[in-house]
């Protein structure tokens, strides 16, 4: 389905909860909302479920408009954060129920499309059993089934993944790409997490406090932030930041203190002004990774060991970095540690917050674009 | 190297003297009594099963407990509908909200024999409003003369004011239903009494057990009701079995049937609650903690 967005607003009372905003959603393929918590993502989903009613702006499907429209009468699913499946169903019925609703057809075919989406979901040995007795990541594997056994031409899916502990998020995360890699779905999927729409791929829309900031390719998009926000919202652990005036001469930029960072040859078109300068914490290494790589000494002051990589906090002057380095590092705090930067891999904003020079993208082959 | 010594036993002692004093003294003083005829402070002769045979076989008492069964029933019967209804015509948010929460849950903030009162000179026929109208509607209705003018009375008194419980039950049972579900049912297409029946009912099952087991006990044990309206009159239209039982022990003094039959009482009630526990956890699925 051709979802098209024009000039949707959502107004209650005095708060604006989406600003105007006109997007088209590419058919039959996976389009990602990311943004934090607030940004509006479940607030524009609901506008194109047609849940709620826009302020203003057109809704259009397949060019038709459909901004008035009940939900009843479109074709859509849904799925939530929440494990929402009729309490007093089994598993095979609560899938069947979106089907039996509709009316249009017989037990027989009922039948074999719910066996066919169970198990394509894994949970054909569970539809006798009742949501209740049900893991959580079994309970959200029957509210998908639920939504995709309608075959509805749009499909949307509300951080689906967030209230699953960690290792089944990863299973399911992987499970749904291929899944919807093979259908001819228009699928929206909200979600806070870049590694996510990373994973899923396909389009990006980045919202931010009710407003669109930028939509694209996701690989694109990560590759370049149109503005310091997006490269916010679009990087976790969040980009480091670093205020810096850049100088003609030396074509260096001064972060304060002794520090002059030598700029990259995407850089050199900057202008002598004011910059901030963003560099993900996974391009700062314990290692130079070439000839080129900036060495800073800094102050540990804190080494987060999260799953397999270390969340390592330090510090230099003024200046505080984060690196993100794979595989467990145990540095005390208060310890001196080497960090190296690759000066091309740094973005620079202006000071409008608009992306000024962002690197060049490598055209790694068959490795993942985003550290693992 | 463990060292045993008894000392945890003084943590419980607290508890076991409350429980001691509370319930299991009186109660074997009344199954004392109901085992002995006591003739006077020094004079008990033991008397065994005695007491229990002779209250099986008394007719008034078959009679109390039918009426008492066809009490609680009825009650229960309009109680749990009625209130489910009011739960869900009740506005969600607001002040309205709160408002309508206020004045539902007044008359539970009413103590037994005052409401008893209220009714007393509410249904009065020369100067009760609700008496008065109504024979001036023509309907002959007379709660002190007519038993079943009474038998209703005491019955619509106990709807009034005990259907808002049920009712803030279900309301807040309710609320803790998330909105994705009604979305989820929106987008399905499915119509407001298959949103009821597939959705509400099914969440609201914890709260309505709770519900219905406090109500059965509270109308099985009902006393001050009746006793202020017509005091189990006219007759013995409203002498259900906690009426009965006071007539046996304080009125006519018989210790040791009365103390019988308070035992009978107690296992009737405890069992009934047995049965509608275990029948309603079976009867379908158990909701478990859910997000």
């Amino acid at each position: 389905m051709q979802l098209q967005l024009d000039g949707i607003s959502k107004q209650v009372g005095a708060d604006t909860h989406i600003y105007p905003l006109s997007l088209s959603l590419v058919p039959g393929k996976i389009n990602v909302l990311l943004g934090q918590t607030r940004a509006g993502k479940t607030t524009l989903m609901r506008l194109m479920a047609g849940l709620d009613k826009p302020s203003s702006g057109r809704l259009l499907a397949d060019g038709v408009d459909v901004t008035g429209v009940s939900v009843r009468k479109r074709q859509l699913a849904m799925v939530y954060q929440q494990f929402v499946n009729y309490p007093s169903f089994t598993v095979f019925e609560n899938i069947a129920s979106p089907l039996r609703l509709a009316g249009q057809l017989g037990e027989a075919e009922i039948r074999s499309r719910v066996e066919a989406v169970a198990d394509k979901l894994h949970i054909a040995h569970l539809l006798q059993r009742l949501p209740g007795e049900l893991s959580g990541g079994q309970q959200q594997r029957t509210a998908m089934a639920r939504a995709l056994v309608k075959q509805a031409p749009l499909l949307l899916l509300d951080e689906p993944l967030v209230n699953l502990d960690y290792k089944l998020r990863e299973e399911l995360r992987a499970e749904l790409k291929e899944l919807f890699q093979h259908s001819q779905t228009t699928v929206v999927y909200a979600t806070t997490e870049p590694q996510e729409a990373l994973l899923l791929g396909g389009n990006t829309i980045v919202l931010d406090q009710g407003r669109l900031l930028q939509q694209g390719p996701t690989l694109e998009v990560f590759h370049h932030p149109a503005s310091m926000r997006v490269a916010e919202v679009f990087s976790d652990p969040p980009m480091n930041l670093f205020a810096a005036q850049v100088s003609g001469a030396q074509r260096a930029a001064e972060l304060g203190g002794d520090i002059a960072l030598p700029l990259g040859p995407h850089l050199q078109a900057l202008g002598s002004e004011r910059y901030t300068l963003g560099v993900r914490p996974s391009h700062v290494r314990l290692t130079p990774a070439s000839a080129h790589d900036y060495r800073l000494h800094c102050e540990v002051e804190l080494a987060e060991i999260s799953g397999s990589d270390t969340y390592l906090h330090t510090r230099h002057g003024e200046i505080s970095l984060v690196a993100q380095l794979p595989g467990v590092h145990e540095l005390a705090p208060g310890s001196a540690v080497a960090l190296y930067l690759n000066p091309s891999e740094v973005f620079a904003f202006g000071a409008d917050g608009r992306l000024a020079g962002s690197p060049q993208r490598r055209q790694a082959q068959g490795s993942a674009p985003w550290p693992a | 190297m463990k060292t045993y010594n008894n000392k945890a036993w003084l943590l419980v002692l607290p508890v076991v003297l409350c429980v001691a004093f509370s319930a299991i003294v009186p109660l074997m003083t009344v199954v004392n009594y109901s085992v002995q005829d006591i003739l006077g402070p020094d004079q008990k002769v033991f008397v065994g099963t005695e007491w229990f045979k002779l209250v099986m076989r008394d007719p008034e008492l078959h009679e109390a407990l039918g009426r008492q069964i066809l009490f609680s029933a009825a009650v229960l019967a309009i109680e749990i509908p009625l209130g489910i209804l009011l739960a869900l015509a009740l506005p969600a948010q607001g002040w309205r909200s709160s408002l309508a929460l206020v004045l539902l849950a007044m008359p539970l903030l009413i103590p037994q024999n005052v409401v008893g009162t209220i009714w007393q000179i509410y249904g009065r026929g020369d100067i009760g409003l609700a008496g008065a109208a109504l024979n001036g509607l023509g309907l002959d209705y007379n709660y002190t003369g007519d038993s079943m003018d009474a038998w209703l009375t005491v019955l619509v008194m106990d709807i009034w004011h005990w259907t808002p419980l049920i009712a803030l039950l279900a309301f807040a049972g309710l609320r803790a239903i998330p909105e994705a579900y009604y979305q989820a049912a929106r987008i399905d297409g499915a119509s407001r009494l298959a949103v009821f029946r597939f959705i509400q009912l099914p969440k609201l099952r914890g709260v309505l057990l709770i519900g219905l087991l406090l109500r059965f006990m509270d109308s099985f044990m009902i006393y001050t009701e009746p006793f202020v309206l017509t005091g189990g009159g006219p007759g013995n239209a409203t002498t259900f079995l906690s009426q009965y039982l006071t007539q046996k022990a304080v009125g006519q003094f018989d210790l040791g049937p009365a103390a019988a039959f308070s035992l009978i009482y107690f296992l009737i009630i405890l069992l009934a609650c047995f049965v509608f526990y275990s029948l309603l956890q079976n009867a379908g699925p158990t909701e478990k903690a859910e997000h």
